[in-house]
């Protein structure tokens, strides 16, 4: 009996002197926070996926909370409905941003584009293009291992198979950027996101002259200058042998589409052109 | 027989198929591309425009800066364009087109035969000649050898190493060169002591070329300033910081320390030939030795070759390239740059050429890490390569400077080694550009 | 052109190491041992190593296949290995069933849980024979005598160290040389020192392992041994037999060369091998002269294996050019 009753007893004192020197590390080491953060953090998304700029979440919130301006932070994945709320909890003015999405301007699929070798080193598109141009005769096209799959923390982003192209889910796509940092060629830009995700651009980035990119892919801009000449409102800029479409300037006329000889101006889900007289028309 | 102190591997060096053929003199290319980054640096600046004729030896572009060579006409001709074209790793690169008449050479270069050892030169005028003749690295690394010459204020140059050790695989260039160049390399490494004003060398020559070793003792002789020591072999015993270490024993420390620092300055043996001629005959850096070999090459031999030529020439000349799956690599198999444009031009870091056929062509497939440490066992620099190639996966910059990353030289000795297949120097690699890239932007800051 | 090019960043070249070789050495290694025990248990040695492998296989293989879906990766031979090692550390007379309850805690709970070959924690042969041998102690115990004309008397041998522990050894009269040989009490691996010595060459001369771990575990406990009979024993003879009994006897010498090196379970620099070894030596040590059990092997690579991940964060290898 009384070997119970001291195990007990020993048990108790133990654990009230651990409970003790607890509670006395607990106030030495406590760290003073704004409980707005918190409150912050928790109105935030919480995909931590680094596309503020941020190593997470709560790198977000400490700088939305800690500075007086918060015009140049955002979070492009909860969006303006996000900052919004944010915003007027913390009693700051609203950074607002027209939402975006991911867009892989690259269309040298596998049949536009053919192989010349065949690349054995390990999979990371940051490698092979560390070594040289990849597969293909374009040195600026997709190489199609896939390191913007591996940043992107919302399945948005993937490899098909057929093409050898990575393909951007726009539903899931949060305009986060981790793709546009990863990808170690430059092809993933964030455009401007239409209306039931239609898009015109040019599916291009090779600076190449155009015999060379021809040479290369038979889907590349070849700077012919076409589409810059046809766009009524300015919005095509051709340097270095590549066009480029400004987003913000583009009225989805689709002119440049119909015009683009190698088909580097790529439209989703708007309906061809047919005849330039119809357009006319319309107006 | 000395050694360096850690790791290191036994690859078997294949080197029988070419190192009995004697060097041979490439036929000149009808047409040559010289591209202007052909040296660690700054790429070179082109003089000459399209319609200049030039004469072989001719100055054709100017280096930019102090870290930077010139370039010289390898053929005489009429330039017919100065522009963008692919080199070996099919990226676009400035290149000078030369189209070839005749070889009409400028009348500055003396083209005897005869050995000129004496050289009366103070060092400042030498290093001014190599660095006018365009020299570099001639082992791979392609640095100006001109600034490897300067030492540095603060800084005294102990003892000169003539890096003859060739340890990488399958290449013999250096191994002929050794062997039929011996006078001129002997002489260009006293020209080299002067420069920097050492009394004593000592030429390193790996254990498989006995040969090597014993010609370069007789042309030395009874001299006692020049000693030929022979290393074990193993590779990488050619590494810069490991044939330090096992000539003196002493251990360059970790980056950004340099040879120097320990009073080594070590040159490459094909080098010190350029040096001799530069020197004592004005013959600028137009040249050069490239085995090609490989074990389904017809004739694997050692070419005498104009920079510029097509890499696909010399591959023709060697009996081609046997069907089905090949790699072309640029260098040896262990540090070389595998091709994806065999119309690529020689150049002055193309110590050879290596063909390899078949399954040998691809690597093999990768497994699971069995942590058998087999790649910490093997790395000669002390670091831990599975860690390092997890860390770089994982895009773990900051860990992976703390790990000693910068130490990296990409020997490859981890990767050759594992079981696994695991391609860890590919990762390793990434992260130390990586991480050299973050440190430099954190030094542009301070 | 009828040619397709290749392109990959350097080495461009392998050596003559895969997984697969590796394994196959240890494999190999572990035949002279394997083949002694069958001379001196009889057939039955092999029944069980055979079951043993088999099951151990056949376990992963089912394991990938079905559960993890995944690459079927048992041409590696890491489990044959497992099997090996794990026959070789039971009895000659256990009923194979419980061979059998073995396997499926070494692959299904020691290794294929963690990931597979290369991340688990625990020596799989290992945790399953210290389950086994919590699990069914009488018949994990219960060793055959060893008979050199390959008749077993079942039941009756006890094993030095379990004869030592329980005072009934006059050391003064061990027989050192058939220790050495393979006439001793125990699992029917770990009888014959000489096998597993020649088996250890083997694994040195094709530098499957190094020779840091298994030296720094003999070496610990030889001393170790020596201090405690400097204390304890009073004739000098005893200084030096002593040691030599404890090296000899149960599973020092099986666990030093083939358990305590196993790639995925021991740690990745030279230094921290030494640390290890020197761990297992100790605890090996404190077990047999002050432990419950007569054997303390398995517990002590198994307490270490623990440790490993830990030696590998602190104890790094020396780097090229450090200051001394």
């Amino acid at each position: 009996m009384n070997t119970l009753i001291y195990t007990i007893l020993t048990l108790c004192i133990i654990g009230v002197v651990a409970a003790v020197v607890l509670y006395f590390v607990a106030q030495k080491f406590k760290v003073e926070e704004d409980p707005r953060i918190d409150e912050t953090e928790k109105m935030l998304p919480g995909a931590n996926c680094g596309g503020c700029g941020f190593p997470g979440c709560r790198g977000l919130a400490t700088a939305l909370v800690e500075s007086d301006d918060i015009s140049a932070l955002y979070c492009s994945v909860g969006g303006d409905e996000c900052m919004g709320k944010i915003a007027a909890y913390l009693g700051k003015e609203a950074p607002k941003k027209e939402p975006a999405v991911a867009t892989v301007r690259c269309g040298g699929t596998c049949e536009k584009r053919p192989r010349t070798n065949s690349y054995d080193g390990a999979t990371s598109c940051a490698i092979a293009s560390a070594l040289y141009v990849g597969e293909t005769g374009c040195a600026y096209g997709c190489l199609g291992y896939g390191d913007c799959v591996a940043a992107c923390a919302f399945d948005a982003i993937h490899i098909n198979p057929q093409t050898g192209l990575a393909e951007v889910d726009a539903d899931k796509c949060t305009a986060c950027g981790a793709c546009v940092a990863a990808c170690p060629k430059g092809i993933i830009e964030l455009r401007k996101r239409w209306p039931k995700n239609r898009a015109i651009y040019v599916s291009c980035v090779s600076k190449d002259k155009g015999a060379v990119t021809m040479k290369a892919c038979k889907a590349g801009c070849i700077g012919c200058r076409k589409c810059e000449k046809v766009c009524e409102f300015g919005a095509i800029t051709v340097e270095n042998n590549l066009a480029f479409i400004d987003s913000t300037k583009c009225r989805l006329c689709r002119k440049c589409v119909a015009e683009c000889p190698t088909g580097a101006i790529k439209m989703i889900g708007l309906a061809p052109l047919v005849k330039k007289e119809e357009v006319k028309e319309e107006k | 027989m000395k050694t360096f102190p850690i790791g290191g591997v036994h690859p078997s060096d294949n080197k029988q198929w070419s190192k009995g053929s004697a060097i041979e003199v490439m036929e000149l290319p009808d047409v040559v591309n010289i591209p202007l980054a052909q040296h660690i640096g700054a790429p070179a600046t082109a003089i000459v425009k399209k319609g200049d004729t030039v004469v072989v030896g001719q100055k054709i572009a100017e280096a930019t800066g102090f870290m930077s060579a010139n370039i010289h006409a390898p053929i005489s001709g009429t330039v017919t364009a100065v522009d963008m074209q692919p080199n070996g790793q099919g990226l676009r690169q400035m290149m000078i087109t030369i189209k070839r008449e005749g070889d009409e050479w400028s009348e500055a270069i003396d083209r005897t035969d005869t050995l000129v050892t004496e050289c009366n030169l103070e060092p400042k005028a030498i290093i001014e000649k190599i660095k006018e003749a365009g020299i570099v690295g001639m082992g791979g690394a392609t640095f100006p050898t001109h600034v490897k010459l300067s030492i540095p204020d603060g800084k005294k140059a102990e003892i000169l190493i003539i890096n003859g050790v060739e340890c990488e695989p399958y290449l013999t260039s250096d191994y002929r060169t050794m062997l039929e160049r011996g006078e001129q390399l002997v002489a260009g490494t006293r020209i080299l002591m002067r420069a920097i004003g050492v009394t004593n060398a000592v030429i390193g020559v790996e254990a498989n070329k006995p040969d090597a070793v014993k010609h370069l003792k007789s042309i030395i002789g009874s001299a006692a300033d020049i000693k030929v020591q022979m290393l074990k072999t193993q590779y990488p015993q050619g590494g810069e910081k490991q044939l330090i270490a096992a000539v003196t024993g002493r251990q360059v420390p970790a980056p950004p320390a340099l040879p120097i620092d320990v009073g080594a300055v070590v040159c490459n043996a094909s080098t010190a030939v350029a040096v001799y001629e530069a020197v004592q005959k004005n013959k600028p850096l137009i040249e050069r030795v490239i085995t090609v070999t490989g074990s389904a090459v017809a004739q694997p031999k050692n070419l005498l070759t104009r920079f510029g030529t097509p890499i696909e020439a010399l591959i023709a000349k060697c009996g081609g390239l046997a069907e089905g799956d090949v790699k072309v690599i640029n260098g040896g198999p262990m540090m070389g740059r595998a091709l994806s444009n065999i119309a690529m031009p020689a150049m002055k870091g193309c110590s050879g050429i290596t063909i390899m056929v078949g399954d040998a062509a691809k690597r093999g497939v990768e497994s699971a890490c069995i942590k058998c440490a087999k790649c910490v066992e093997a790395c000669p620099m002390g670091l831990e390569p599975y860690l390092l190639s997890k860390q770089a996966r994982k895009k773990a910059w900051d860990a992976m400077e703390a790990n000693d990353i910068t130490s990296c030289i990409e020997c490859g000795c981890c990767q050759f080694t594992c079981p696994a297949n695991i391609p860890l120097l590919d990762y390793v690699r990434l992260g130390k550009q990586t991480v050299m890239g973050i440190i430099r932007a954190r030094n542009m800051k301070k | 052109m009828a040619n397709k090019f290749f392109v990959s960043p350097a080495p461009h070249v392998h050596s003559d190491y895969s997984t697969a070789r590796l394994m196959g050495d240890v494999v190999i290694a572990l035949l002279p041992a394997l083949m002694v025990s069958i001379r001196v248990f009889g057939w039955n040695v092999l029944a069980i190593t055979a079951v043993s492998i088999a099951s151990c296989v056949l376990l992963e293989f089912l394991v990938q296949k079905y559960l993890v879906k995944g690459p079927v990766t048992v041409n590696n031979l890491s489990a044959v290995v497992t099997g090996l090692l794990l026959a070789m550390n039971l009895p000659a007379n256990i009923p194979l069933w419980i061979v059998v309850i073995g396997a499926v805690v070494a692959i299904c709970v020691a290794k294929m849980p963690f990931g597979g070959l290369g991340k688990n924690i625990f020596n799989p042969a290992l945790a399953a024979r210290v389950f086994l041998l919590i699990a069914y102690p009488v018949q994990m115990t219960s060793f055959p005598a060893p008979t050199m004309d390959g008749f077993v008397d079942a039941y009756s041998g006890a094993t030095p160290l379990g004869a030592a522990k329980a005072g009934l050894v006059d050391f003064a009269s061990f027989d050192a040389p058939g220790m050495f040989v393979g006439a001793m009490g125990g699992s029917f691996g770990e009888i014959s020192a000489l096998a597993l010595l020649l088996g250890f060459v083997y694994l040195l001369m094709r530098r499957v392992i190094s020779w840091h771990t298994p030296v720094a575990i003999l070496g610990t406990m030889a001393l170790f041994a020596t201090i405690f009979a400097g204390i304890h024993f009073e004739e000098p003879s005893m200084h030096l037999l002593f040691p030599l009994f404890h090296i000899l006897a149960g599973g020092a010498l099986l666990g030093a060369i083939f358990m305590a090196t196993d790639y995925v379970t021991s740690p990745m620099t030279t230094k921290g091998m030494v640390i290890y070894g020197i761990g297992i030596g100790a605890i090996t040590m404190c077990i047999r002269l002050w432990g419950a059990y007569p054997e303390g092997m398995s517990f002590a690579i198994l307490i270490m294996n623990s440790v490993v991940p830990l030696i590998n964060k602190y104890v790094k290898p020396k780097r090229f050019g450090a200051r001394k």
